[in-house]
């Protein structure tokens, strides 16, 4: 049995702290937190806007969008913080020499298994994001910072879906 | 002081740069924590790997703490601080539909770019699914405006709900995460298995 290493990376509880450190420093910078699923919003609205433009200014939820945005969708706070993310994820990979093209999957199942579900958590996970108005970053542990009772209830609701969901879905994981 | 750029101590196009850099060092937590692993984040569900219960309750309970703190020295206005608006439907719904998302793609948002950044390409079929995903409700949205606007609650904090101060909630808050940290760690021993 190979020796289970979880030294490569960095200690749980350390990246907690600076993680924390990040939210603080966003609030205290910007008066708001960190998000991811709003960038995703913001593109699909400035690629829509300019695809289907008539179709763009008579469908309602564009149009929502625009009357709480001035000027390009795609210069907003959370754009610019998500494209940071990429950078920061690959430089973060780049130290630790972790950049490598791989399907991560448990050899129990085939890549195209892993891909497939991939593919569909990816479009539930959009889907949910937009009706619990943020995601795991910006709904639930932006939401816990600050305190608010809807980062708590989608935090649970996340985590307690996921749980009560696990047993169906062990042999993609274990 | 804080937040800076609603006291206008830095402009907006600043905030924007700065955005970005608060952006870089997101990304790069979360990737040195093992986000950027859907077999680790996978891992809390089944116990193997507890990293996401650490790393996430950890960083909730350090800022909701640093911000108290910053609140109480007169270093960040909180009442200026964004507070995520509760409407109840949609905020229970979108949670069970995002952790089914979770369970089957074993990433997040934020994390999936993480993964995506370093060459998962499990990661970048998820980052497609989320554009999918967002579409979707964009172009049904008709369907469901109705179940997205009901019972708002307001910007209620989970203290004021509870009827407690922000501080007895914050330190009922720690003792649940520290409670939490012991079972992960009890977890992991009990339940380990091997990398792939």
């Amino acid at each position: 049995m190979s020796k289970i290493n979880k030294s490569k990376y960095m200690n749980p509880y350390l990246a907690g702290v600076l993680l924390g450190l990040v939210v603080i420093a966003a609030n205290f910078i910007s008066g708001r937190s960190v998000g991811a699923s709003g960038a995703i919003k913001s593109a699909i609205v400035a690629g829509v806007e300019t695809v289907a433009p008539a179709h763009a200014e008579s469908a309602t939820f564009y149009k929502e969008f625009s009357e709480g945005h001035t000027g390009n969708p795609l210069n907003t706070w959370l754009v610019y913080q998500m494209l940071g993310v990429i950078l920061g994820g690959f430089l973060s990979g780049v130290l630790a020499h972790r950049l490598t093209w791989k399907v991560e999957h448990n050899p129990r199942i085939t890549s195209r298994t892993r891909l497939i579900f991939a593919l569909v958590g990816g479009i539930l996970f959009g889907l949910g994001s937009q009706f619990g108005r943020g995601c795991t970053s910006g709904s639930a542990l932006s939401g816990m910072a600050i305190l608010s009772l809807g980062g708590f209830i989608s935090m649970a609701a996340i985590f307690g879906t996921a749980f009560a969901l696990a047993y169906f879905f062990r042999k993609l994981w274990i | 002081m804080g937040p800076l750029v609603i006291n206008e101590i830095i402009s907006e196009n600043t905030n924007l740069l700065l955005a970005f850099f608060i952006g870089i060092a997101f990304g790069f937590v979360l990737e040195q924590g093992g986000f950027s692993s859907s077999r680790k984040l996978a891992g809390v569900f089944y116990g193997y790997d507890a990293v996401v219960l650490k790393v996430f309750f950890t960083g909730a309970v350090t800022a909701a703490l640093g911000m108290l703190f910053m609140s109480l020295f007169g270093w960040l206005d909180l009442s200026l601080v964004y507070v995520n608006e509760t409407y109840l439907t949609s905020a229970i719904l979108g949670g069970i539909v995002m952790g089914a998302g979770f369970i089957m793609g074993g990433y997040c948002p934020g994390t999936s770019f993480c993964g995506a950044a370093i060459g998962k390409i499990d990661a970048m079929i998820f980052v497609i699914g989320l554009f999918i995903g967002v579409f979707i409700f964009a172009e049904g949205y008709p369907l469901w405006e109705g179940i997205f606007k009901a019972n708002f609650m307001g910007y209620p904090k989970i203290s004021e709900f509870l009827n407690i101060s922000e501080g007895f909630f914050a330190l009922i808050l720690v003792i649940a995460a520290v409670t939490m940290f012991w079972g992960a760690e009890w977890a992991e021993k009990k339940f380990p298995r091997e990398e792939y």
